[in-house]
């Protein structure tokens, strides 16, 4: 990896994206201290994690992509063991393991060996063990790999859930999960920082991505002909035909604002039947794929 | 500390609540019962009235140590090498804590279960100082020998499970050189001269005999104590590799 360089702010949700093997995880485990660059900084909060990596730790959460447990402790006796582990005080650790238990729907599994538990639960124990101690920071590798449709929403609301309080992390390369949880993403491709903003301002940046989509019924020809030369419009894609009414057009503009209003007064004057306007932003997956490239 | 105290008794739980330690155990006093009944047998037929430590305890010691270094390799093999093979190890090594604390309280809870099994044994001299006074003060030198080669061979085995994923493999790769240490210094009659000054000097055998017979050396203390420090800090070197290695 090499010329890695970004900031998350305090309470900010942050995205790391990036296809397999584009150094996400290897990065999170040097934010963490489990590996150490050989040059660069990581810092937590001030601290340096090289230099003190047992307080940065301190206010550190790691979810790894692959959550292994102890498989013959139950749920309650491996948090209470991460409780100590992570040195809280043994008067407050049996608090601490309910509250971490109840934030992530676990209790009903407490007295469960975890070797049982299903990948989603096993997912939920490994997000409980982040949370324990409180710390200011989580970082969430892949936190919804390999969860069921509904076990994956309910990941997501936890996390959003954390955002705001707390710092996070995450990668992933569901590029909907970023949309919807992150206020920031970073963009890593083989080794190295292609993009980062948040998700609107990348959207921005990338000048003519925006475009309306137009569904007329009407002489395909004369139709396209018309929409390209409303002003602002720099391209007229034809779809496909597809089970709807009508042809579907795909304009590209700068600004997509007044070609929509543009497009209603040309289309009705017409007499032509104007089905549907609508604008898309540039989809993240678009983005990203530009991005990578 | 208090993440030193958590691991030792996850350790020790893991230890006592899995039954290879009592497989272990029952094992290890059924040997060394075995041994201690029949060199006593020996002794009263044909030693009898000559000095105990020599012709019995020191018999009884040697047959004891061949059962810890039967019984360490299978009480090291899975400390790390199970924790890297389920992968545990990684998140192990990110809570807040050193490396040291780690090894530490896996070697302290490793200790304790040898030195329970060493207990166990300390019945033999009891039960026969009742029977037969003799002094025991020579006889704990003995078992203080017998701790010492165990904290030694545990380090090594820790220092063996901290390299591979297979406990099957850890448990040979402890076994064997423990073995050859032993044996080493037995051919040294063949051998005269320089390498045998050396072989002399690494054997496991010439370093715990004169504990066997109540004589405790300082030369030989600070050569099990090099041994047990020197795998220790094997052991987080190899720990530390996962920085170059670039994997768990």
């Amino acid at each position: 990896m090499a010329d890695v360089s970004f900031t998350v702010g305090r309470g900010e949700v942050a995205a790391l994206l990036g296809p397999y093997g584009s150094g996400k995880s290897t990065l999170m485990r040097c934010l963490i201290g489990y590996f150490s660059p050989t040059s660069g900084h990581v810092r937590v909060g001030g601290i340096d994690v090289g230099e003190d990596p047992v307080a940065a730790r301190r206010r550190l959460g790691y979810l790894p992509e692959q959550v292994t447990l102890y498989p013959d402790l139950t749920v309650r006796r491996y948090l209470a063991f991460v409780a100590g582990a992570k040195g809280l005080a043994s008067g407050g650790r049996r608090a601490a393991v309910d509250d971490a238990m109840a934030r992530c729907a676990l209790a009903h599994v407490a007295d469960q060996r975890t070797g049982t538990l299903s990948k989603g639960y096993r997912q939920r124990v490994g997000l409980a063990q982040a949370l324990l101690g409180d710390p200011e920071v989580l970082v969430l590798d892949e936190p919804t790999v390999g969860l069921d449709p509904v076990q994956t929403v309910e990941l997501r609301e936890l996390v959003r859930g954390l955002g705001g309080e707390r710092t996070v992390l995450l990668s992933t390369h569901v590029l909907h999960e970023a949309a919807v949880l992150c206020t920031r993403v970073v963009i890593l491709s083989r080794g190295r920082l292609v993009a980062e903003d948040t998700p609107a301002e990348l959207a921005r940046r990338l000048e003519g991505a925006a475009h309306v989509v137009v569904r007329v019924e009407g002489p395909a020809g004369e139709v396209a002909a018309v929409l390209a030369a409303l002003p602002g419009v720099t391209a007229v894609e034809p779809q496909p035909a597809d089970a709807g009414a009508g042809m579907a057009f795909v304009l590209r503009a700068p600004d997509a604002a007044p070609v929509q209003r543009a497009v209603a007064a040309a289309v009705v004057g017409r007499g032509w039947t104007l089905l549907e306007v609508r604008t898309a932003g540039p989809a993240l997956e678009e983005l990203f794929v530009r991005a990578v490239r | 500390m208090r993440a030193f105290v958590a691991l030792l008794r996850k350790e020790l739980r893991h230890y006592f609540g899995s039954p290879l330690v009592y497989l272990v155990g029952a094992a290890f006093l059924a040997y060394t019962g075995y041994a201690f009944h029949a060199d006593l047998i020996q002794f009263l037929t044909f030693g009898f009235g000559l000095n105990i430590m020599e012709n019995l305890w020191q018999v009884v010691f040697l047959d004891v140590r061949l059962a810890v270094l039967l019984a360490v390799p299978l009480l090291t093999m899975r400390l790390l090498a199970e924790e890297r093979r389920l992968g545990t190890l990684e998140l192990l090594l990110t809570y807040p804590m050193t490396d040291r604390v780690v090894v530490a309280a896996k070697l302290v809870a490793c200790l304790v279960v040898l030195a329970a099994l060493l207990a166990c044994t300390f019945v033999y001299p009891l039960w026969l100082n009742v029977l037969q006074p003799f002094p025991l003060a020579p006889v704990v030198a003995g078992f203080l020998g017998l701790f010492l080669l165990a904290a030694g061979c545990a380090a090594y085995g820790l220092f063996v499970s901290a390299c591979t994923d297979s406990q099957v493999l850890a448990s040979f790769l402890t076994l064997m050189p423990l073995l050859i240490l032993w044996f080493l210094s037995w051919n040294e009659a063949t051998s005269p001269g320089g390498p045998a000054r050396v072989v002399e000097a690494v054997s496991l055998f010439n370093h715990f005999q004169p504990f066997t017979v109540g004589v405790i050396d300082a030369r030989d203390v600070f050569y099990f104590l090099m041994l047990a420090g020197g795998f220790t800090w094997g052991t987080l070197r190899v720990l530390e590799a996962r920085q170059w290695r670039g994997r768990r």
